[in-house]
């Protein structure tokens, strides 16, 4: 018995290549390697996909299911497939795992018994893959509304605007014709309809799937029962123009009273088609439409593409890893990013609580001091677009001059290193100081939000949460060190957790990472200084505009500020060397943190909603891509 | 505004002695109806994407609406007389626009801010994209942009504020909303297969039915080059809802298939170029 737990212990913490045996030795008709050239991990039959993943999530620790991807592989395979990407929190690589399904009728069964987490993920593969998953309870479209025709990520889906399958086309380029869009189709617009269109009987019934599990009407059973207060079932909806969604997103509640009983998010009303545009645009295009996922943090989404697309990129003869200076660089972005982001959550964390804008105001106007940075170093303020394969597109300049020359702003000049230094040894940890100050022990806010909204830890983990809302749990899992990239491994910080999983402390690890991110740019003043002058690109040049990208798969994750942000990327290859991302699918950190949204509320006060929504700080352009 | 300055408001026709400049103003009623109305622009409280963010910021501290009178965000339509569309309008977002829209009480003004709302933007190619919110709601300003900086959407605002200051209340085509009885709402989008507008039932219904009967569904005119690449494609997207293509669209025109070939010669002739390069380095 003694001998058991040791070995099982074993088992939970050994590499990938012994789960992989232990998972060959118990399932051998069910697994085979993924022999693809360019491919790793394991290929699961899809009848016994439950059982192997149940002993990955029991037997071997895999306890977080990070990434759920679909790919339909029309004229490669004619197969469509799910990757899975689970991971222990405790640390370490990804065990990826596939599972096949013929393109007609294709059906893989549901991992929402074995992670939770895997629910909207498998709600978005359905709708925009059309792949159905048998066992999800609430299987509808996510991200398109209800009656939508085709699914659009499915390689022989065309759009209305369709022109070619890839960037650039070739009427364009090198042929030099220019056409709007609009031109080209018959109804001089974005549409197209099925050739049995009825104009005759139409029919919206997108808000019908809506509302259609929330109970409406009364329960007069239930108002007679008891003697107890009994109170009218209501089904409010909120959003998806509402001021505190923080963008489109909408919610439909039934409330008990004043209670929730069931939330339901409804999304999509940002979603502009970013995966099907990537597997259109060339490599290096989808750089800047990274920028647009997260638009607080853009320096970070350019990151994680990166590493993805260098993943891919070093398996070629001729790859060179980024230059020391370039992931200096980068890190200093990433981190300031992260400061500009977490200053905004808390900002409209307090607009959601009802201090409505003035915290936010303090909260804005240090970001717009981090900004300023940006646009002198990127030449944009918010979409950065700066990060290349194997680099950055330029180096910081030697002088920040002023941009903005309004009426009370000072004609500026700096030297970039000593607006740095004043930035991060004084103006943000004052700034960050005085956000605690006011705040922390707010009566008021305390009351709010202590205890509200919680997720405990078990929880946490199985519904995918990821960065400070997966932390404030009392996890303690942060990409940075589980699974390390750039030059964090040499930096000194620490992965801030708290324990109690509520709004509060979910507002305190802000605050926490905050610190944490200035003390991880302390150490980079120096390093800035020592590589100053040194090439941003191997080889002193940028990189080619079309790079020519080996045959594969990879999967490149960073710990974004609102989370595990991840890319899954595949290049199919051709004749003439890939220039396309065959598949580009990104793991949105937003999107995945919702899944717990419904959990969280339940019980609560309406008003809490609104806070608790707040406190997982979504943005609406990752959510629904 | 701290102090009203009355001499902006001061019909030049008529002089005021020097000494009561800054207590009496003679004026026209459009005027000081129209500068009340552009010093009180309540824009409403609504964001779409990434311009959203540029538009908090703009109303922040640094850049401050409030200076224009624009502070006062309101969260309902029915508060707000202009809707700043700060983002990426889709198609599944432009039906609750159609309805705020229609629930603002006029005059109403909407500004288009930064390319997404303007045209489509870098989105545009998105099958669930609307290009540009100028295909359901008039809009007053655009403000180009991804994102507009603060200072540019300032820059529209004040164009929209001079827009206003133009308007006459003697001219109904300026203020509509004088006229007799309600104006129509606009009609709201519905969500089929696709987004149908529903004011363009008898268009989509057209060229359905032409493009079915294989007749030239017209308005596609491209030189014959172009055609050559596009028209197979074209062809192919537009399968669902037509049978045969429309190949009698493409026109013979000598002068660009000329122009074509000696492109293609000097790029041939670049490319060659380029390789000897590459062999000498
Ligand atoms: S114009 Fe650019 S910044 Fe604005 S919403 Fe569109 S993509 Fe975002």
């Amino acid at each position: 018995m003694a001998d058991q737990t040791i070995n099982s212990e074993a088992l939970k913490t050994g590499d990938i290549s012994a789960a992989v045996d232990y998972l060959k030795a118990q399932y051998p008709d069910a697994i085979s390697d993924d022999t693809r050239e360019g491919y790793n991990g394991i290929i699961i039959a899809r009848d016994q996909l439950v059982e192997v993943a149940r002993a990955m999530r029991d037997d071997l620790g895999f306890d977080y299911l990070s990434n759920a991807a679909a790919v339909d592989y029309l004229g490669i395979e004619d197969s469509m497939e799910m990757v899975y990407h689970a991971y222990r929190t405790s640390g370490g690589a990804a065990l990826a795992f596939k599972a096949q399904t013929p393109r007609a009728q294709a059906e893989i069964p549901s991992l929402i018994e074995v992670w939770p987490g895997a629910d909207f993920q498998e709600r978005e593969a359905y709708d925009l893959h059309g792949i159905a998953f048998p066992g999800h309870p609430n299987l509808r479209r996510i991200l398109l509304w209800d009656g939508f025709d085709g699914h659009p990520l499915r390689k022989d889906w065309q759009e209305a605007y369709y022109e070619e399958d890839h960037k650039p086309f070739e009427s364009r380029w090198p042929k030099g014709f220019v056409r709007r869009a609009e031109e080209l189709n018959i109804y001089g617009k974005n549409v197209k309809y099925p050739a049995d269109l009825d104009l005759n009987s139409l029919a919206d019934t997108s808000e019908e799937s809506v509302y259609a599990n929330m109970g409406l009407g009364v329960d007069v059973q239930q108002l007679d029962n008891g003697d107890e207060l009994q109170t009218d079932k209501l089904v409010v909806n909120l959003g998806p123009h509402h001021p505190s969604t923080h963008g489109v997103f909408r919610m439909v509640v039934t409330l008990n009273g004043e209670t929730v009983e069931k939330l339901e998010p409804v999304m999509g009303y940002l979603h502009r088609n970013h995966e099907k545009i990537g597997e259109r645009n060339a490599w290096l295009h989808n750089m800047p439409f990274t920028d647009r996922l997260d638009y607080i943090s853009s320096m970070s989404n350019n990151l994680g593409y990166a590493l993805a697309v260098e993943q891919l990129l070093a398996r070629g003869a001729r790859y060179q890893p980024p230059t020391y200076r370039a992931e200096v660089v980068r890190v200093l972005m990433v981190e300031l990013t992260r400061i500009v982001n977490h200053f905004w959550a808390i900002g409209f964390l307090l607009n959601d609580l009802g201090a409505f804008f003035t915290p936010a105001l303090y909260a804005i106007n240090e970001r717009e001091l981090i900004l300023d940075f940006f646009e002198a170093v990127a030449g944009s303020r918010m979409m950065c677009n700066y990060m290349r394969f194997g680099g950055i597109y330029k180096d910081l300049p030697e002088r920040i001059h002023a941009v903005a020359n309004l009426v009370n702003d000072k004609m500026r000049d700096y030297d970039t290193m000593d607006y740095l230094v004043e930035l991060i040894n004084e103006r943000i940890p004052r700034a960050v100081d005085q956000l605690d100050q006011y705040l922390t022990d707010s009566e008021i806010i305390r009351a709010r939000t202590i205890g509200v909204g919680y997720l405990p830890k078990e929880m946490a983990i199985a519904y995918s949460a990821a960065g400070p809302l997966l932390r404030a749990s009392g996890v303690s899992y942060d990409v940075r060190r589980a699974d390390p990239y750039s030059i964090y491994p040499e930096l000194d910080f620490d992965v801030a957790v708290r324990y109690n999983g509520d709004i509060y402390d979910r507002y305190l690890i802000r605050l926490d990472e905050m610190r944490e991110s200035l003390r991880i740019l302390r150490q980079l003043l120096p390093r800035l200084e020592v590589t100053h002058g040194e090439p941003i690109m191997p080889g002193g040049k940028q990189g080619p505009y079309m790079p020519r990208v080996p045959i594969g798969e990879s999967y490149g994750h960073v710990e974004n500020p609102k989370g595990e942000l991840g890319y899954y990327v595949v290049s199919a290859g051709d004749a003439k060397g890939t220039q396309n991302p065959w598949r580009y699918h990104v793991r949105a950190p937003s999107f995945i943190n919702l899944t717990a949204l419904g959990q969280m509320c339940r019980g609560h006060k309406v008003a809490d909603i609104v806070a608790i929504l707040g406190s997982i700080d979504i943005v609406l352009g990752e959510t629904d891509r | 505004m701290s102090q009203l300055d009355l001499r902006e408001l001061h019909s030049t026709e008529f002089p005021v002695p020097a000494d009561m400049q800054s207590n009496v103003a003679i004026t026209s009623l459009s005027k000081i109806y129209n500068w009340s109305r552009r010093s009180s622009m309540w824009p409403m409280l609504f964001g779409l994407a990434c311009c959203a963010i540029e538009m908090i910021a703009t109303a922040a501290s640094r850049y401050d609406t409030a200076r224009f009178g624009m502070e006062v965000m309101r969260a309902t339509p029915r508060q707000s007389d202009l809707m700043i569309v700060s983002g990426t309008v889709t198609k599944k977002m432009i039906v609750p626009i159609v309805r705020l829209y229609n629930q603002m009480p006029e005059p109403k003004y909407v500004l288009a801010m930064g390319a997404c709302a303007s045209g489509g933007g870098p989105f545009k190619e998105g099958y669930n994209v609307v290009s540009g919110i100028d295909q359901y709601v008039p809009v007053d300003v655009y403000v180009p942009g991804c994102p507009p900086t603060p200072q540019a959407l300032l820059n529209g605002l004040i164009a929209l504020q001079k827009r206003i200051d133009g308007q006459s209340l003697g001219n109904m085509d300026d203020v509509p909303w004088y006229g007799v009885g309600p104006s129509d709402p606009v009609p709201v989008p519905i969500l089929g297969p696709d987004i149908i507008d529903p004011r363009q039932m008898e268009m989509i219904r057209a060229q359905a039915e032409r493009a079915a009967s294989g007749e030239s569904y017209g308005t596609r005119e491209l030189p014959a080059a172009a055609m050559d690449v596009i028209a197979p494609r074209t062809e192919a997207a537009a399968r669902p809802a037509q049978a045969p293509a429309a190949a009698e669209v493409a026109t013979d025109d000598p002068d660009r298939a000329e122009a074509l070939r000696k492109r293609e010669e000097a790029l041939a002739r670049k490319r060659a170029r380029q390789a000897a390069q590459n062999l000498d380095s």
